[in-house]
């Protein structure tokens, strides 16, 4: 964790919180011997539970609300808002998934075919903020001066699938689009490990039976089409790793 | 300003499983070799143990092991009437990046190709006549056949500790094996690894359908391994963490399990990582290189003197290199001549999932990269092709490799993509599909090729690669026989439900298909018509070499590694039995 | 092309680099004595004097800190320089450093040169190394070697230290024992200085002979035991499991981690087949020091077995394997390796927290290293896995507390390890 070595690539990942402010990493030679430093490791970094680090108030409600009716409570488990998606996708925008530090970002950007893909001159951080704003204007002036999350269950559903089908007459907004994002972001909250602020409780994994960050299924060739039973475990562990919670 | 430094006698540029096989093999014949790698130095301590590799956002969402297209990427278009644009973000196919290369995120799936495939153009003229060839193609064999790789593909195999059984041992066909595999001299080192549910249906049936199913040969260790090097390999422990991930308990074999440890002992090897090759220096005449030039990542530039260049990039930053280096005539498809760039292919994937009814455990966690079970029936030349109207073929597989929940969990066709309907759907099916799917070979055609792009640059300054693709008539009709047996053996398997998995549209860049690129600086027996010779020496500058797939002048329904496994040893037999013997051309020209 | 001279380093160049194993320096010989400068490297291996030694520009060129009882203190020069180096002394000198502990002032050296050990080397071999650091190539480093606090820093102090602990005596063959056994004894009592680590010290630094091979905590590491008991030592082994290990880094027990990675690398694994054995038929000849029986092991169903079980088959399986026995000659097997039963659990501790790299040799280069997961279990959490693996799969040694391990975290952060 500590990456001691001062020739130590500037490996962050995309998922990390923060933008590489990193200086430049050197070249390096290697001969001898495979190099290793004592306690080097590269593990997501912690988060803190509070707060938003890229959204504002009004931004984080409206996308808790979306994410609730992408992915809504019911017998099955808990739904988006309460398994952190919008925790989720505030601490990718803010990191380096939000400013696509690691895309090829040089223009010019023509319109492309379909099989040409991704050709956004804007990171997702700003498509977010401009997307969410034009909702929320969409709201207040053809909904009766409402905000996304103080919309009914079935008005936010109907928005939703009118985003998803491209007539949703929201000006500004390239409704598909962002509804594709939001779609992709939201379902990678509720299935990532929970170290990204994203599937609480491993709910998201616990819906499938997905036993997470787990290294050795060899027992399990005795078993085939038998139940898995270990509880599923994140990266930053579970909770029978600690003694007082037996 | 460059700064020269001394020279050396080998460079090899990029550090990945060829790179590091040709380095050890020279630097064992006593050579000074410097190997230069665009990428981060990887260990699997530090890099990807099993505490932080098991993050499927991480490796197989953002990609954290690939090359970054910020730092290099190319662009494309279906077709040369079109604009080609940058692949901004990284789909069809995923390019690796630092020591390892490829080597570090594979499956591990490791074919030896067909007889037929080296030949596949006489083959098919010979047994369908010329008229059976699809129009525009650029199909040529190979100049090395089979046979004359054999040994190699043993000594690749036996490198990796490949775990599998035999299909044709010395012409004796083998009870289990893939009987249409070409006579291989001895049986695999380790014996197949053991199946989890979806294939051990899949063989059920398959052989229900008349098919021969055979285990994947698997560079997951089915038992522990020590190879020639004295590089030893775990048990696998069917993490389902192996394709995008690096393998965390040294059970995958990669150039950090296979080769490195050896690698670095030798006095005389030296890495340099984080290092970009911007060219290979010619001398003044063009016709022998003096060594690389490359920059490091604080900018400054240097220039490596060397007597031999080694090109083990990956296949499409060779060709890369190759352009911009001068190195032979670029590739015009417009008057057909030219080499590089040209008989660029890839593959052709598709397949079926099934729903299965009743309580079941697929358990689709419980993986490796190349557990599973697969038909070489409808593969190459392995049937009659007269009825179905196209060359070559695929082979059909389920290999189940993982359960990642963002990525995988299919539902049935018909289920909306979210709200209560998908969760509800989602919580029935994660445990109970199971996927059949083809990997299908793709002849080269007149307008399939490698240029650099004319208006878009990297970092550096120095021009993308431009890549022109689309699918051809001939693949699309392979790939249509191969869905239908993939559907035929999940319906066999006991699905009550089927999703038919094929894009019918242009090649698309966003879907991930396949990583294998192949073609560009293809092997042969003219210079007219090929970049390297048949010992991969560039006809125009014999002190360069080339490795990986950019040799292929096709590609075939196997994964490639095996193949550039074998022809990386082949390569380098051919430099230390011949070339340091006589430097210069092997073949003449 | 054919194969040509070593094209310059450029490890100079580009920083940083990994220092080379020379093993083959070019010779400046100021002795001809072909015979004697041969033998004189392979003793310079077999004492492995590189190992503390080490500079960037020469195994030889010193400056490395040694950790001593009473401070550090800093490994000098002794390749041929005269200004900084050994290029005044003469062979007289030389041997009087190694057997005596005195410099060629006069003044007194201090034990982390094991002259306490080194006093029995023969005076033929002691000449032969003399012989040998003469032709390394001179390079100028000028070493501090007044580093250690009063009242240490006052050398004459170890001629009192000398007295107490100090037995001067050239190396005497037992008879009626076997050469091997014998040439054993020569190597682990004197050059090998075995128990310059192994051997448990006394609050003054002074070797407990009584407690032969014991082990201890050293260096943020526990030098094992490895006398003769069958519970903590290495009393199950066979002669060729010891030279298994000596010579590879590795066997069917265990491998050989930190300080004794070093050992490996750079000593016993460039080491005659016939020492090695010699070696390891004294060591097995060693009788069992420590506790000769296991504790009961704790309860399975205990909290912290049950919490460290789970932390264990979450973290460690994936490699160790459920059952603790590892890969053979790869992974160490936890079940049948007496560092998890050692007194001190330091080792453990620190290899769960840090993570390390095995020792590498030629016939075992692949050197798997442990992962570091201090990043990822907090004290409490290393306690308890580390007490189950000391408590299962028939292991039996007292448990571990969190409190040991936050020593142990801040110890290893002050260690920069």
């Amino acid at each position: 964790m500590r990456g001691r070595s001062t020739s130590r690539r500037h490996l962050l990942a995309a998922t990390a919180l923060v933008a590489c402010s990193l200086p430049a990493a050197q070249a390096r030679t290697i001969r001898g011997a495979l190099p290793w430093s004592a306690g080097e490791a590269y593990p997501p970094p912690r988060l803190s539970a509070a707060g938003w680090l890229f959204f504002t108030e009004a931004e984080a409600a409206a996308v808790t609300a979306m994410a609730n009716r992408l992915i809504p409570p019911d017998e099955l488990g808990a739904g988006g808002a309460e398994a952190g998606c919008a925790t989720f996708i505030d601490r990718q925008l803010a990191g380096s998934f939000g400013t696509s530090d690691w895309l090829y970002m040089q223009g010019p950007f023509p319109a492309g075919t379909p099989q040409q893909g991704l050709q956004e001159e804007h990171p997702p951080n700003r498509r977010y903020r401009e997307a969410l704003a034009a909702i929320a204007a969409h709201c207040r002036e053809k909904m009766g001066g409402r905000l996304f999350h103080t919309l009914s269950s079935q008005e936010q559903d109907a928005l939703l699938t009118a985003m998803e089908a491209g007539t949703s007459g929201i000006a500004g907004l390239r409704d598909k689009s962002f509804f594709e994002l939001l779609l992709q972001n939201v379902m990678e909250g509720y299935f990532a490990d929970p170290a990204y602020g994203g599937n609480r409780e491993m709910v998201g994994w616990k819906l499938v039976g997905f036993p997470g960050a787990r290294y050795d299924f060899r027992e399990m060739l005795d078993r085939l089409d038998q139940p898995y039973t270990d509880p599923p475990v994140g990266l930053f562990g579970r909770p029978a790793w600690t003694r007082a919670a037996q | 300003m460059t700064r020269r430094l001394p020279s050396t006698d080998v460079v090899v540029v990029g550090l990945g499983w060829t790179g590091s096989i040709m380095s050890l093999e020279l630097a064992r014949a006593g050579l000074n070799v410097v190997a230069i790698e665009r990428g981060p130095w990887r260990d699997t301590a530090a890099d990807f143990p099993p505490a932080t590799s098991a993050d499927e956002l991480r490796y197989a969402v953002r990609q954290d092991l690939f090359l970054r297209p910020a730092q290099e990427t190319l662009t494309f278009r279906n077709n040369i009437s079109q604009n080609a644009l940058p692949i901004r973000r990284w789909g069809s196919f995923l390019p690796g990046n630092g020591v390892g290369g490829a080597g570090v995120h594979w499956n591990g799936h490791t074919w030896r190709w067909h007889p037929w495939d080296f030949t596949h153009r006489s083959s098919t003229i010979e047994r369908y006549g010329a008229d059976f060839l699809p129009p525009d193609n650029m199909m040529q064999d190979w100049g090395i056949t089979y046979d004359e790789l054999e040994p190699f593909y043993d000594r690749f195999e036996y490198l990796c500790g490949i775990a599998g059984k035999a299909g044709n041992l010395r012409g004796v066909i083998q009870e289990g094996g893939n009987p249409f595999e070409g006579p291989r001299q001895r049986e695999y080192p380790t014996p197949p690894m053991r199946l989890t549910q979806a294939p051990t249906m899949f063989e059920k049936a398959a052989r229900e359908l008349g098919w021969h199913p055979f285990p994947n040969p698997s560079a997951n260790m089915s038992q522990a391994y020590t190879n020639s090097y004295g590089c030893r390999l775990a048990p696998c422990t069917y993490c389902g963490f192996c394709e995008r991930f690096g393998c965390g308990n040294y059970s995958k074999a990669s150039p950090q399990t296979c080769v490195l440890p050896a690698l670095v002992r030798q006095s005389n090897f030296e890495a340099r990582t984080e290092c970009q090759v911007t060219k290979v220096n010619l001398s003044a005449d063009g016709k022998r290189a003096t060594g690389v030039t490359y920059r490091d990542t604080s900018g400054r530039e240097w220039e490596q003197p060397a007597e031999m260049v080694l090109l083990c990039a990956y296949q499409l930053f060779n060709v890369r290199l190759l352009l911009l280096s001068g190195i032979g005539t670029p590739y015009d498809p417009r008057t057909g001549e030219g080499t590089v760039g040209r008989n660029y292919a890839y593959q052709i994937t598709g397949g079926a999932t099934g729903f299965f009814p009743g309580e079941r455990h697929f358990n689709p966690f419980v993986a490796s990269g190349s557990e599973g079970i697969v038909v070489d029936d409808f593969n190459d030349d392995n049937f009659d092709h007269t009825q179905v109207g196209f060359v070559g073929g695929s082979s059909v597989a389920c290999i189940p490799t993982n359960g990642r929940p963002i990525l995988n969990r299919p539902v049935p066709e018909g289920t909306l993509r979210w709200g209560s309907a998908w969760k509800r759907a989602t919580h029935e099916n994660y445990n109970r599909t199971a996927s059949v799917g083809i990997q299908g070979s793709v002849m080269p055609y007149r307008g399939a090729y490698l240029d650099l792009d004319p208006t878009y640059k990297d970092p550096l300054g120095l021009p993308l690669l431009r890549l022109t693709f689309d699918f051809q008539e001939n693949e699309r009709k392979l790939r249509r026989f191969g869905v239908d047996r993939c559907i035929e053996a999940v319906r066999a398997m006991g699905a009550d439900r089927v999703i038919r998995n094929e894009i019918t549209g242009p090649y698309d860049i966003v879907p991930y298909q396949s990583t294998h690129t192949t073609g560009g600086a293809i092997m042969g027996a003219d210079p007219k018509t090929s970049v390297v010779n048949k010992y991969c020496q560039s006809w125009d500058v014999p002190n360069v070499f080339m490795a990986g797939a950019s040799l292929f002048p096709m590609n075939a329904g196997f994964n490639p590694t095996g193949t550039v496994g074998a022809l990386a040893y082949w390569a380098v037999d051919a430099i230390r039995e011949r070339y340091l013997k006589a430097p210069g051309p092997l073949v003449p020209a | 092309m054919s194969p040509r001279t070593p094209a310059r380093r450029l490890a100079a160049l580009l920083a940083p680099a990994f220092v080379l194993l020379l093993g083959a320096l070019p010779a400046q010989a100021d002795d001809n004595d072909y015979v004697a400068i041969e033998r004189g490297r392979y003793l310079a291996t077999v004492g492995d004097c590189s190992s503390c030694h080490l500079h960037r520009e020469s195994p030889y060129a010193g400056g490395r800190g040694i950790e001593a009882p009473f401070g550090t203190i800093n490994a000098p020069n002794i390749t041929p320089d005269p200004e900084t180096g050994l290029g005044r002394w003469t062979r007289d000198d030389f041997a009087r450093a190694l057997q005596q502990g005195v410099s060629r002032n006069g003044g007194h050296l201090y034990p982390a040169l094991p002259y306490p050990w080194f006093t029995r080397i023969s005076r033929e071999d002691s000449d032969a190394i003399y012989a040998y650091l003469r032709t390394v190539p001179p390079v100028s480093n000028a070493v501090n070697r007044d580093t250690l606090p009063f009242p240490f820093s006052i050398r004459a102090v170890m001629r009192v230290w000398n007295g107490m602990f100090f037995e001067p005596g050239r190396f005497q063959p037992v008879i009626g024992r076997t050469d091997e056994w014998n040439r054993g004894a020569y190597l682990v009592e004197g050059l090998g200085h075995c128990g310059a680590c192994h051997t448990p010290v006394n609050a003054l630094g002074g070797s407990r002979r009584s407690q032969s091979f014991a082990g201890q905590a050293l260096q943020g590491w526990y030098a094992p035991n490895i006398g003769g008991s069958s519970y903590q030592g290495i009393g199950e082994w066979g002669v060729d499991d010891v030279v298994q290990y000596l010579r590879t880094g590795a066997n069917g027990w265990t491998r050989a981690s930190g300080p004794m990675a070093e050992v490996v690398q750079r000593s016993t694994s460039r080491m005659t087949e016939a020492d090695l054995r010699a070696i390891a038929v004294y060591l097995r000849d060693q009788p069992g020091r420590g506790p000769a029986t296991a504790p009961p092991a704790l309860a399975a169903d205990s909290p912290r077995m049950r919490t460290g079980q789970a932390i264990y088959v979450d973290n460690c399986s994936a490699c160790h394997r459920r059952d603790g026995q590892g890969v053979e000659s790869m992974i160490p097997s936890l079940a049948s390796n007496q560092i998890a039963v050692q007194a001190g659990p330091e080792t453990l501790i620190r290899l769960v927290l840090s993570g390390s790299r095995p020792a590498a040799t030629d016939a075992e280069p692949t050197a798997p290293a442990m992962p570091a997961f201090g990043w990822r279990l907090n004290d409490a959490q290393v306690a308890d896995v580390v007490t189950y693996l000391r408590n299962s799969w028939g292991n039996a040694a007292p448990p571990v507390e969190a409190s040991v391990v936050q020593t142990m975290r801040r110890q290893l952060a002050a260690r920069g390890e």
